[in-house]
């Protein structure tokens, strides 16, 4: 990852702020609320959703472990299709790829279906620095990009405004748009769909990712709601797609069960309104270049960590953010990266490396670990087992270092090594407690434990612990 | 039954009414109960901090302690969790053969308080004694990690004279998480504001839980606000008694 991310404060410093922001938790809590009653309903629905998950768990593990088989099963596919299949280790070189073929292509414009891969590269900010403008299609995205913002969300970027605020940023920024506008959600719709239509006729390139690419066909598909993402697909005459070396699944018949698990985890649908597939090229028909870029980007160095790769079998559906309540009250921005929430805090730490900067070692954290995530993860990451799996390698890589936790961690761990110690420090707690409390309530104190004292009393620790009752009864 | 008490280390030293309340109950229901006197920690706020390595003697003397218990019971869902679920883990990244046998062997052994009144001494009325008006959180741990299910509201319903209501959003997590509280105590205090305005539309005299832990955080919140909602751990209200 790259760019425009970094800088960000580490997490708890990026939450306080966003907690100080009304409108964004009222705005947040009402639609991952909503969201979330519409997941339930429709997954209450299937008799068998845990034989699905378990399904979908297993078709992408079994994928995982044979990645090199099927990523060359994939490539000979497209090629024997007509289209062209490019490796990139990292966000440059993908960057640098689209680039060339958009100049060999002779524009100066690419449309785009939302991808994520596309986000996590910044693919936008590299075109816009070679000249190139890329205009984002899927309503929520465009949104962000007028608002010269950031997405904070996997599945719906601009959850974090209201349609106030969205109707400003149309008359604002999109050409066309008059005063007359109002906030009504079909008023706004019918204002961007006039704004994009001009540019799907125009638009020589498109850039799309892939929610998934199937290794035996050279498939690659793309769910959506809008139509958007269609459009795309087949105006243009150029289509490059950049896709994550995880996406893949082996056949056509795994399909069956991530489009039966996706739609209800993410949009609380039965099914996603637009399904596009499309196999290299078609003479007369639809784009005429097609360009596969597979993207590594740290993909295989988590793919190495026995715990930590169980991030790749996520589908991007964003039903652990939905259900998170340190999202719910943070939003997506807290995060400092383009995947926010639960499996923001584990796969982002994992593709820029735990300690690359001053965000992802603070990620893992950013959980009470309270397992909402996994209950209703479709593939079945166990997040919270990541998230203490990866917390373990952020203590590891400052061993040798000294702060105040690691030396308070240390003697407790001293403590805890005997019962005498142990019995000895419980008096220490027991007189210290009564020195500082009063009416039996600890109130604020300073220092290390103004965190935890700020806004919470503590009862003052008993003269008497569990073991001394006991031996004296 | 002979029943080995794991009190836990939060529980001896802070919160000691809790396993007064576990012996009361278990003794009332006719079980012998000890105390091993050498237990301290199950290593929980070392695992979750991401102290993993710190936590392989604690582990190591948790399974040396219990090693000749029949039954173990805790009445902590959260460190009963840490037990089943990471014991093993923590085991591995030792890379002691003999203490990952050690933790095959002692933690199917152990069980959390009322996972054992329910499944091994097959009892939901324990003959207890409580005329207020109680809203009960399921804490995460007992929720997701050990699957408590019913079991807690069975037993809490089958006491006398208690007025159960429902607490709106119940399986919601109150903010606690461990050292999350202090990491992140922005979030935590937020959420846990919120746990505590449901707590209050209850109009619940008392709150209580399988776990001290997240009592401590919500009834910090509550004592802060001046609410005169009192936090009780479940055991406190299951040995309750006609004076």
């Amino acid at each position: 990852m790259t760019g425009t991310w970094l800088g960000m404060p580490p997490f708890p410093v990026a939450a306080r702020e966003a907690l100080g922001n009304e409108q964004l938790r009222t705005n947040l809590r009402k639609a991952t609320g909503t969201i979330r009653g519409k997941r339930a309903a429709v997954v209450d629905e299937r008799a068998d959703w845990e034989a699905l998950r378990v399904a979908g768990k297993e078709i992408k593990d079994r994928t995982l472990h044979n990645l090199d088989t099927y990523l060359e099963q994939l490539e000979r596919k497209v090629t024997e299709s007509g289209g062209v299949v490019h490796w990139a280790r990292d966000a440059a070189e993908a960057n640098r790829i689209v680039i060339d073929l958009v100049r060999a292509a002779e524009a100066d414009e690419v449309v785009k279906v939302k991808s994520m891969a596309t986000q996590e590269i910044e693919l936008n900010e590299a075109l816009a620095e070679a000249g190139i403008a890329a205009y984002e299609t899927d309503l929520a995205e465009l949104i962000v990009q007028l608002g010269h913002d950031r997405p904070s969300h996997i599945l719906v970027p601009a959850i974090h405004r209201n349609r106030s605020e969205i109707r400003d940023i149309f008359l604002r920024e999109m050409p066309g748009v008059t005063a007359a506008l109002t906030d009504d959600p079909a008023e706004l719709a019918a204002a961007a769909r006039a704004h994009l239509r001009r540019k799907f006729l125009t638009a020589k390139v498109a850039v799309s990712g892939a929610n998934f690419a199937v290794a035996d066909s050279g498939t690659l598909v793309v769910v959506e709601s809008e139509g958007n993402g269609r459009m795309c697909l087949t105006l243009p005459e150029v289509l490059i797609s950049v896709v994550g070396i995880e996406k893949l699944v082996p056949t056509w018949q795994d399909l069956e069960v991530m489009l039966q698990l996706l739609p209800r985890s993410s949009t609380g649908e039965r099914m996603n309104p637009y399904t596009s597939t499309w196999t290299g090229v078609t003479p007369g028909d639809g784009p005429q270049e097609f360009h596969l870029i597979l993207l590594d980007n740290g993909r295989t160095g988590a793919l190495a960590d026995d715990i930590g790769r169980q991030a790749l079998r996520c589908i991007r559906c964003s039903a652990c953010l939905n259900v998170c309540p340190v999202y719910e009250r943070t939003g997506g921005h807290a995060y400092g990266s383009v995947y926010p929430g639960p499996i923001g805090a584990i796969l982002t730490p994992q593709l820029r490396g735990v300690t690359a900067d001053e965000v992802s070692p603070t990620l893992p954290f950013a959980s009470t670990l309270c397992g909402a995530c996994y209950e209703v993860c479709p593939v079945l990451i166990d997040i919270p087992q990541a998230l203490v799996h990866l917390r373990a390698k952020a203590v590891d890589a400052k061993r040798g270092k000294p702060s105040a936790e690691r030396t308070a961690m240390r003697v407790a761990q001293w403590v805890f090594g005997s019962s005498r110690r142990l019995r000895l420090a419980q008096r220490l707690v027991s007189i210290g407690g009564r020195v500082l409390g009063r009416r039996g309530r600890i109130g604020r104190l300073p220092g290390p434990f103004k965190g935890w004292s700020g806004a919470r009393d503590t009862a003052t620790p008993p003269r008497q612990t569990f073991r001394t009752w006991w031996e004296s009864r | 039954m002979r029943v080995a008490l794991f009190i836990t280390c939060f529980n001896d030293t802070l919160f000691p009414a809790t396993g007064q309340a576990v012996v009361r109950v278990l003794e009332r229901l006719g079980h012998e109960v000890v105390f091993p006197p050498d237990q301290t920690c199950c290593g929980q706020m070392h695992f979750n901090t991401g102290y993993q390595r710190e936590c392989v003697p604690l582990v190591r003397s948790f399974v040396d302690t219990f090693a000749d218990a029949d039954v173990v019971v805790a009445p902590s869902a959260s460190c009963v969790g840490m037990v089943r679920d990471f014991h093993s883990r923590v085991a591995e990244v030792s890379g002691d053969r003999g203490l990952a046998a050690a933790v095959a062997g002692t933690v199917p052994r152990v069980h959390e308080f009322t996972e054992f009144l329910v499944d091994i001494a097959g009892v939901t009325d324990v003959g207890a004694y409580f005329p207020h008006r109680v809203t009960y959180h399921p804490t995460c741990h007992g929720l997701r990690l050990l699957k408590l299910g019913d079991r807690p509201r069975a037993l809490l319903r089958a006491v006398e004279g208690i007025e159960l209501v429902d607490l709106p959003g119940a399986t919601e997590c109150c903010g606690f998480g461990g050292t999350f509280a202090v990491k992140n105590s922005d979030v935590s205090v937020a959420m846990g504001t919120d746990k505590v305005a449901r707590v209050l539309s209850t109009g619940a005299e008392v709150l209580t839980a399988a776990d001290n832990s997240c009592l401590m955080h919500v009834g910090g919140l509550l004592s802060r606000s001046k609410s005169k909602v009192r936090v009780m751990h479940l055991a406190e209200i299951l040995a309750g008694e006609r004076a």
